[in-house]
C-alpha cells in the first residue's frame, strides 16, 4: 500500500532494482550507426573524428528509456488506486444486499445505483454468488452470479411506499440459507421493524450499512389556514440552518403544466421542521396541482393537492330581495355565514353570474324562470354544476312541477306544501329520520332539536324513493336530489332561513352543505364519509416523485385511504372518489421522519466509494509512449531523422481518418459526363440482365441517332432513382418488372418535379406479346403502382396526328420486339380540332411527359459493341423491317423529347413563308 | 536493347533542340581520317571531285568501267578528299558513377551517358565521327553508328571508380570525358598529360550529385562506396562535412589545374541540374566557343 495505491504483485517491484545495471548497459551501447552507400567515401578515407562524446548515449535519451522500463515494471506490478480495504472485503462466500428500495432512497439512487454495480463488478471478480433483496418487494432471495444481477441492475427502481411490517416479514422469511455477508443499503429513515431483520441477518454474517448522511426531505400535504396554503416541510435529522425551496405546480389557463409559485422555506438549526404561507389568489389555487420541494426527486418531497385546495364559487340567489334591515329574516342569511369561510359568494342576477361558471347556484325560494335562464342553467348543469334550491313561500303557492316535473327540480311538488306544529295546526313539529347509508349525509349525526314546522311536499312517484336523501321521522322527503347530466340538482323542501325550520340554525346545515361538496372547508373526508365507496386511482407517484397513469390498477376501498399503509395496493397518488378527487400522499399530516439508528456494532458507511481503479495499463501506455519518443529519438540522434520524415509521420498521423470521398467523385463524375453530353438514360430495375438489356437498347438507340441524325448522344447511363439527380436526362427509359422495388417518397418527389421540367419517361412493359394493354398482367400491374404516385396527364393511344408521327420519319405504329399494341401518350386538350386545310390538329405545345407502351424497345435496338443486334425480332425480312421501324420510333422519341412542339408547329412554316414573302 | 533504345531516344530528344554541331579541326592535316570537310582537291573521300584518265601506276580496279565505256579512254574516278574530326568519348561505367541521393534524381552514370550520346549524335549530324575509347568502338559515322553508341554506353562497368582509358585515342583527335574523377587523381593526371602529348584536345566534365556537393550526413554513419570495396565509419557525421568539402574543393582544383595545363577544357555539372544546360556548354566547348 502506498497512500492510495496498492499492488496486486508488489514482488515484482523489485525489478526496480535493476534498472542502474540497466543504465550502464545502456550507456555503453551506442546507437547502431547507418550504412550509406556514397561514393564520395574514396575522399573520406583516413579522416578521423574530432571527439568520442557522442559514441554514447545521451543521458536524456537514457532517462527516456529508463522510465519506459520502470513504468513496463510498476505496470505489470498491478497498481490499484483506492483499493478496498481488507477487512471490507471478506474474499469469498455469498452475498446478500439488502436494499430498502423506498422513496426515501430515490434522491440518492443515482449514487446507490453505481455503489451497487461497483460491488456487484468486485463480487464478480472475486467470484461470489450475491443476492439482492428489495424490502419494498421482496422476492425470494436466490444466490445468483453478479453478472447476472447486474444486467437487470436498471430494473431495480425505489418505490413510493416504505417497507411495511408485513413486507419485513416476507423479507425475513425470504433469505436465503447458509450463512453470507450482508450489506444494507438504508433509506435513512426509522423503521421499528428494522431491528428484527437485522438481528437475524447478523445471525448469519457480517452486516454493513450503507446510508447517505444528507438528511431526508418531505413535504407534509398541504393544508388551508387563514386562506393561504400552508406548506410544512420536514428533515429527518436536525442540523444546521438550511433553505429550501418549496415549488407550486400546475395548469395554466390553457391547461398545460406550470410552475406557478415558488415558496422559500427555511429550517432554523436544530430544527426538523419548516413551515411558510403561501397566499395565491383563489383562481390560482384552483389550478394547482401539486408542491414539491427542488432537487429532491423523491416521492416523499412531492405532495399532491385535490379538492380540499379549491375554494368553490357559489352564486347565491333569492327570489326577493325588498326586505332592509330585517339580515335574519333574509332568505340567504344563513347560507352566507355557512359558506363564508369556505367559499367565494358570487352576487347578482342569475344570467350574469352564469358566465362565470361558478360550483354551485343557490336558489333559495326561486319559483319560475324564465326559459332563457332554464335553458342556461340546464347547460351549466349538464357540465357539472350543483343546482342547490331551496323551498319557500312563493316555490309553495307556485305551480313550478306541480303536474309534470319540472328540468330544474328533483321532484313533482304538490300544491300548496303543510305546515305542522304550529298556531293553527295539529301535531308537533316534526324531526329528522336517521340518514339513509346511501344518502350523502349518511353517518352525520341527528341533533334532536332541528324541527320542521312546513315544508313543500312531494308527490309521490315511482322515482320518488331514489331522489330522497333526506327525510323527517315521519317518511316525508326533506331533500331531494336528481341528476342532470355531470350535474345535480337538490332541492331542500324548507326554507334557507329559519322560518320553516330550525334546521339553518344548527351545525348539521353547515355539515350538509360540505357533503353537497357546496363548501370544501375540510381537507380530508373523514372515516364515516368514505365508508363503502370506491375510490378510483388516476394516477400514481412513483418513487422519484413523478406522476404516471395508474393504467390499470384496482380501486380502492374508502376506509382504506385513511387507515392502510401504502404498499403496492395503495399506491400514493390522486384517487377519483363519487364526487370529488383525493390525494394520497407519502407524507399524512400526522407523519414525523425521523434519522435510522443503527448499533454500535453495525459499521455504517456512506455511499461515496471511491472506485477501484486499476493502473497497470496506463502504466503500460505511458511506458509506450515514452518508447515512441525513444523510436524518435534516437532517429534523431542517429540522423536519420529527417525534417521531411518526420513531417511525414506527424500528418500521418493528423490525417489518419481520411474521408472516403470516392463516392462523391464517383457521383459527381457521373454528373459531369451526363451534364456534358446528350445522354439517354434508363431506371436501374435492381435485374441485373433487365438493366443491361436496356443499356444495350440505349446505347444501340444512340449509335442510331449518332449516325442518321444530328443528335449524337454519349454512352447511355443506368440511373438509380434513390440517389441521382435526374436533371440531366432528358430520357428515361423505364422497363417494368412485377418485382422491382417501389421508389421511395423522396424519389417521387424528384420524378414529379422531373416530369413538370419538361423530362420524359418511357415505361415499357415489355409484355406486348402476351398481354394487350391494361391492368391483366403481373408487369401492367406493377406499371400501375408504379405510376400511381406520378404527375401524370390524362392519356390517350398516340393519334394519327401527333407529332411522334413526324419529328424526324413519317411513322404510323411504334413496334420495339413486339408490335401490335397502342401506345399511350398526353392526351390531346379537348378543344383541339382540325382546321380546314390543315393536315394536323394544333395540338398540345408540350411534350408528352409520359409514353406507355409494351413493346419491348429496348431489346429490339440493344446492339452489342460491334453494331450486331443482340435479340432478335420477327423473322426474315419483316423481321429486319420491324427492327428498323423500332429505331425510327427510337430516333421519332428523342427528337420530340429534345426540339418540343419544334416539328409540330412546322406545320405554319408554309404559312409563314407565304406571309414573309409578301 | 530496350535499354540502348530508350536511351537513344531521350538522346534524340536533348540534341534536337541544338543546331547541327561543327567540331573544330584545328589540326586538320595530322589526320588521315575522311570526313566531309572538303578539301577541294582530289583524295579519298565519299563525294565525287573528277575523273581523269588513267595514268601508269593506276591500279586496275579504280578504273571506272562506266565512264571509260562512253569513250576510247580510260578514265579514273577521283573523289574529293574529305576529313572529318573524330570525337573519342569515355564514359565513366564504374560503380562510383552508379549513385543518386535520392529517387527523383538520375544516377550520376545516367547522366553521364546521356550527354555521351546526346553529344555524339550532334557530332554525328555535323557530320564528325564518334567513337569509344578503349577499342570498344572505333569511330564511325552514321545512324548505325549511334546504335552501337547506345549499345555500348549501356554497359556498366566492374571497378570501383574509373580511371580514364586512353586505347584507341586517335592522335590529334580530340575527346570528351564524363566522370565523376573521385577515384585516384593520378590516372586522370596520367592520362591527360598522355593525351595532351599526342595532340588529343577535349573536354572534361566533372558530373556530381547534389549530395556529394553538399554532404548532408549527420550521425553515426558507415559510408560505404557503390561497389562496397570501400568503407568508413565515422560516429559524428557532421563534424566531416567541412573536410570533406574541403577535399572536394582540392579535387575539383587539382582537375582544373591539369586541364589548364594541358589545354582541356573543365566542366562542372550536377546531377541535380539539367541535362540541357550541360549539354549546352559541351556544345560550347566543342565549337571552340571559348576561343
Amino acid at each position: 500500500m502506498l497512500g492510495p495505491v496498492a499492488f496486486t504483485a508488489p514482488w515484482l517491484l523489485l525489478a526496480l532494482a535493476a534498472l542502474p545495471i540497466l543504465w550502464i548497459l545502456l550507456r555503453a551501447v551506442p546507437p547502431a550507426p547507418i550504412r550509406r552507400r556514397f561514393p564520395g567515401v574514396a575522399l573520406l578515407l583516413g579522416l578521423k573524428d574530432d571527439d568520442t562524446v557522442t559514441d554514447r548515449t545521451p543521458w536524456w535519451l537514457l532517462l527516456l528509456r529508463m522510465l519506459a522500463v520502470a513504468a513496463v515494471i510498476v505496470g505489470l506490478a498491478g497498481p490499484v488506486l483506492n483499493p478496498r480495504a481488507q477487512g471490507e472485503q471478506a474474499q469469498t462466500g455469498p452475498l446478500l444486499i439488502v436494499l430498502d428500495a423506498s422513496w426515501a432512497s430515490a434522491r440518492d439512487w443515482p449514487a446507490q445505483s453505481a455503489l451497487l454495480d461497483d460491488m456487484l463488478a468486485e463480487a464478480g471478480r472475486n467470484a461470489r454468488p450475491v443476492a439482492i433483496l428489495r424490502l419494498t418487494d421482496p422476492q425470494p432471495a436466490a444466490f445468483r452470479a453478479a453478472e447476472n444481477w447486474r444486467s437487470r441492475l436498471s430494473g431495480l427502481v425505489p418505490q413510493a411506499w416504505p417497507a411495511t411490517p408485513a413486507m419485513m416479514e416476507r423479507a425475513l422469511a425470504a433469505l436465503p440459507e447458509g450463512d453470507f455477508e450482508t450489506r444494507w443499503m438504508s433509506d435513512g429513515l426509522a423503521r421499528e421493524t428494522r431491528a428484527a431483520l437485522l438481528a437475524e441477518l447478523e445471525t448469519r454474517g457480517p452486516v454493513t450499512v450503507y446510508e447517505s448522511p444528507a438528511p431526508i426531505l418531505a413535504l407534509a400535504p398541504a393544508e388551508i389556514e387563514d386562506n393561504a396554503v400552508r406548506l410544512t416541510a420536514q428533515r429527518a435529522r436536525t442540523g444546521a440552518a438550511r433553505d429550501i425551496t418549496v415549488e407550486a405546480h400546475g395548469r395554466d389557463p390553457q391547461g398545460l403544466p406550470r410552475l406557478l409559485a415558488t415558496l422559500p422555506l427555511r429550517f432554523d438549526t436544530d430544527a426538523t421542521t419548516a413551515t411558510g404561507d403561501l397566499s395565491l389568489p383563489a383562481e390560482l389555487r384552483a389550478r394547482l396541482t401539486r408542491f414539491e420541494i427542488t432537487g429532491q426527486n423523491t416521492a416523499g418531497a412531492v405532495t399532491l393537492t385535490d379538492d380540499s385546495l379549491k375554494r368553490r364559487e357559489v352564486a347565491l340567489i333569492a327570489g326577493r330581495e325588498n326586505r332592509e334591515g330585517l339580515e335574519l329574516l333574509s332568505p340567504l342569511h344563513y347560507l352566507e355565514q355557512a359558506l363564508i369561510p369556505s367559499a367565494n359568494l358570487l352576487d347578482g342576477a342569475l344570467m350574469d353570474v352564469l358566465p362565470a361558471n361558478p360550483d354551485v347556484i343557490v336558489l333559495a325560494d326561486v319559483a319560475t324562470l324564465s326559459t332563457a335562464e332554464q335553458d342556461a342553467l340546464l347547460d351549466w348543469m349538464d357540465q357539472g354544476g350543483l343546482l342547490l334550491r331551496f323551498a319557500g313561500a312563493r316555490l309553495a303557492a307556485s305551480d313550478v312541477s306541480r303536474s309534470d316535473e319540472s328540468p330544474l327540480l328533483p321532484v313533482r311538488l304538490r300544491a300548496g306544501g303543510r305546515t305542522v306544529g304550529g298556531a293553527m295546526s295539529w301535531g308537533e313539529p316534526k324531526t329528522l329520520a336517521p340518514f339513509d347509508d346511501g344518502s350523502p349525509f349518511a353517518g352525520l349525526p341527528v341533533p334532536d332539536d332541528v324541527t320542521v314546522s312546513a315544508q313543500v311536499m312531494a308527490q309521490p312517484d315511482p322515482t320518488l324513493a331514489d331522489r330522497v336523501i333526506a327525510q323527517l321521522t315521519d317518511g316525508t322527503p326533506l331533500v331531494t336530489r336528481k341528476r342532470v347530466g355531470a350535474g345535480q340538482v337538490v332541492l331542500f323542501h324548507v326554507t334557507a332561513n329559519a322560518e320553516w325550520s330550525t334546521l339553518p340554525l344548527s351545525g348539521l346545515f353547515v355539515q350538509m352543505l360540505e357533503r353537497l361538496a357546496v363548501s370544501s372547508a375540510v381537507a380530508l373526508p373523514d372515516m364515516a364519509e368514505l365508508q363503502g365507496t370506491t375510490w378510483q386511482p388516476t394516477q400514481v407517484l412513483d418513487g422519484f416523485g413523478k406522476l404516471r397513469d395508474a393504467e390499470t390498477l384496482p380501486g380502492i376501498a374508502g376506509e382504506r385511504l385513511i387507515t392502510d399503509a401504502l404498499g403496492p395496493d395503495l399506491q400514493p397518488g390522486l384517487y377519483d372518489g363519487p364526487d370529488r378527487r383525493f390525494a394520497l400522499n407519502v407524507m399524512r399530516a400526522e407523519t414525523t421522519l425521523a434519522p435510522a439508528t443503527w448499533p454500535a456494532r453495525v459499521p455504517v458507511r456512506g455511499l461515496a466509494r471511491a472506485p477501484e481503479t486499476p493502473l497497470g495499463g496506463w502504466l503500460l501506455a505511458l511506458s509506450m509512449l515514452l518508447l515512441m519518443g525513444d523510436i524518435i529519438a534516437s532517429l534523431a540522434l542517429s540522423g536519420r531523422l529527417w525534417p521531411a520524415r518526420a513531417a511525414a509521420l506527424i500528418l500521418a498521423a493528423l490525417i489518419l481518418p481520411v474521408p472516403d470521398t470516392a463516392q462523391a467523385q464517383q457521383d459527381i463524375d457521373k454528373e459531369l459526363a451526363a451534364a456534358s453530353e446528350v445522354v439517354l438514360a434508363h431506371v436501374l430495375t435492381g435485374d441485373p440482365r433487365l438493366d443491361d438489356t436496356a443499356r444495350a437498347g440505349l446505347s444501340g438507340l444512340s449509335e442510331t441517332l449518332f449516325f442518321r441524325t444530328s443528335v449524337e448522344p454519349a454512352a447511355p447511363i443506368g440511373v438509380d432513382l434513390e440517389t441521382d439527380n435526374l436533371a440531366f436526362y432528358p430520357l428515361l427509359y423505364w422497363p417494368v418488372t412485377p418485382d422491382q422495388p417501389i421508389p421511395s417518397h423522396e424519389a417521387y418527389a424528384r420524378l414529379n418535379a422531373y416530369l413538370r421540367t419538361g423530362g420524359m419517361i418511357l415505361f415499357d412493359t415489355r409484355d406486348a406479346n402476351v398481354a394487350g394493354f391494361g391492368a391483366s398482367s403481373p408487369n401492367g400491374q406493377m406499371l400501375q403502382r408504379l405510376a400511381r404516385p406520378l404527375d401524370i396527364p390524362p392519356l390517350e393511344p398516340i393519334p394519327e396526328d401527333h407529332v411522334l408521327t413526324r419529328t424526324f420519319y413519317l411513322l404510323q405504329d411504334f413496334p420495339g420486339r413486339h408490335s401490335g399494341r397502342p401506345v399511350w401518350v398526353e392526351a390531346a386538350p379537348p378543344d383541339a380540332e382540325q382546321v380546314e386545310g390543315m393536315p394536323f390538329r394544333n395540338l398540345n405545345d408540350n411534350v408528352t411527359p409520359v409514353v406507355i407502351g409494351g413493346n419491348d424497345w429496348a431489346a429490339a435496338w440493344a446492339m452489342d459493341d460491334r453494331g450486331n443486334a443482340l435479340f432478335p425480332v420477327g423473322r426474315g425480312y419483316a423481321g429486319e423491317r420491324q427492327r428498323e421501324m423500332a429505331f425510327r420510333f427510337g430516333v421519332n422519341l428523342v427528337m420530340h423529347v429534345l426540339t418540343g412542339n419544334y416539328k409540330s408547329d412546322q406545320v405554319h412554316v408554309p404559312a409563314l413563308l407565304d406571309r414573309l414573302g409578301q | 536493347m530496350t535499354r540502348s533504345a530508350h536511351l537513344r531516344a531521350r538522346s534524340e530528344a536533348e540534341a534536337a533542340a541544338l543546331p547541327p554541331l561543327m567540331a573544330r579541326a584545328e589540326h586538320l592535316a595530322g589526320t588521315v581520317l575522311l570526313g566531309e570537310h572538303g578539301r577541294r582537291r582530289s583524295g579519298m573521300g565519299d563525294d565525287f571531285w573528277q575523273y581523269r584518265p588513267v595514268m601508269a601506276g593506276d591500279a586496275l580496279r579504280d578504273i571506272d568501267w562506266r565512264r571509260s565505256g562512253k569513250s576510247d579512254a580510260q578514265f579514273v574516278r577521283q573523289r574529293e578528299w574529305q576529313i572529318a574530326q573524330s570525337v573519342m568519348i569515355w564514359a565513366d561505367d564504374a560503380a562510383s558513377m552508379r549513385f543518386a541521393s535520392n529517387d527523383d534524381l538520375p544516377e550520376k552514370s545516367d547522366r553521364a551517358r546521356l550527354l555521351a550520346l546526346a553529344v555524339a549524335i550532334l557530332l554525328n549530324r555535323a557530320g564528325e565521327r564518334v567513337g569509344l575509347t578503349g577499342h570498344t568502338l572505333p569511330p564511325r559515322r552514321g545512324g548505325a553508328q549511334i546504335a552501337r553508341l547506345a549499345e555500348a554506353l549501356t554497359q556498366d562497368g566492374d571497378e570501383e571508380y574509373g580511371t580514364p582509358d586512353l586505347r584507341g585515342l586517335l592522335p590529334h583527335g580530340r575527346a570528351l570525358f564524363l566522370s565523376d574523377f573521385m577515384g585516384e587523381i593520378d590516372g586522370v593526371s596520367a592520362a591527360l598529360t598522355k593525351a595532351a602529348d599526342r595532340g588529343v584536345q577535349g573536354v572534361l566534365l566533372h558530373i556530381l550529385d547534389p549530395a556529394e556537393e553538399a554532404f548532408p550526413y549527420r550521425g553515426r554513419t558507415i559510408f560505404e562506396s557503390v561497389g562496397g570495396t570501400f568503407s568508413h565509419e565515422t560516429l559524428k557525421a557532421s563534424d566531416l562535412r567541412t573536410r570533406y568539402l574541403d577535399r572536394l574543393a582540392a579535387r575539383k582544383d587539382e582537375l582544373q589545374t591539369l586541364c589548364l595545363a594541358t589545354g582541356w577544357q573543365y566542366g562542372l555539372h550536377h546531377t541535380s541540374d539539367s541535362a540541357q544546360s550541360a549539354l549546352l556548354w559541351l556544345y560550347r566547348a566543342f565549337d571552340g566557343g571559348r576561343a
